[in-house]
């Protein structure tokens, strides 16, 4: 399944892109994120959280094959 | 099928004269008996003796849009408002300019106060917005809200 790794503020610096396309086999986000964490191993000591389709997501919530994002601490306002 | 949602970024600062043009328009509805306002300015913070110059936004566009139409929706459903009006700055916004308008409106004034904090304080928790803080050597650090 493809999916689309969007990176954003501090952690977009880390990566070094804004997004990705990742071909995966596994079923659930808390796969992705250590998938993501073992590609960029700087992004394990960073607080995020994680985002499918628009809306915050644990790491139990399961794959749909679209949009994930990776999202740093909110600075609103 | 791709909803969308009324955009609440705008390039840059937020100017003095679009949040009077934008009071101005009110007089027209005049059931209205009470605004209420709140600017958010970019503070020149002072850290290890760097100060903040601007704050560079970015936002997750989609999902932010998305969380401030949820925003309003809730807010219509909690008070009796009017109307209300979110803007949000995107990319560079100097210290002492203004990079978020928040404007409620209602008959009544003690539904403006409780529903303008509420907009506020849900928008900071909620919405993915980030901010880089730009300092006078042209150094940077991510601000977290507290």
């Amino acid at each position: 399944m493809l999916v689309e790794i969007k990176y954003f503020g501090m952690l977009a610096e880390i990566t070094g892109c804004s997004s990705e396309q990742l071909n995966v086999s596994i079923k659930k986000i808390g796969e992705i994120k250590e998938l993501v964490l073992d590609k960029y191993p700087d992004l394990r000591n960073k607080d995020f959280r994680m985002a499918q389709n628009h809306e915050l997501v644990s790491d139990a919530t399961m794959i749909t094959g679209q949009e994930i994002a990776i999202l740093p601490p909110f600075a609103g306002g | 099928m791709k909803t969308t949602y009324k955009n609440v970024f705008r390039d840059g600062p937020i100017s003095s004269s679009f949040i009077a043009q934008s009071i101005a328009k009110h007089q027209s509805k005049t059931r209205i008996g009470a605004h209420n306002i709140f600017l958010g300015q970019v503070r020149a913070d002072m850290i290890d003796g760097n100060e903040v110059v601007a704050i560079d936004y970015s936002a997750y566009e989609e999902m932010a849009n998305k969380k401030f139409h949820e925003i309003r929706e809730t807010t219509f459903k909690k008070f009796n408002l009017t109307c209300m009006h979110i803007y949000h700055s995107l990319g560079m916004v100097k210290s002492g300019e203004i990079c978020l308008f928040v404007f409620v409106s209602s008959p009544r004034r003690k539904e403006v106060f409780k529903a303008l904090e509420y907009v506020v304080e849900t928008m900071k928790a909620e919405a993915p917005v980030f901010g880089k803080e730009i300092f006078e050597d042209q150094s940077h650090q991510w601000k977290i809200n507290s």
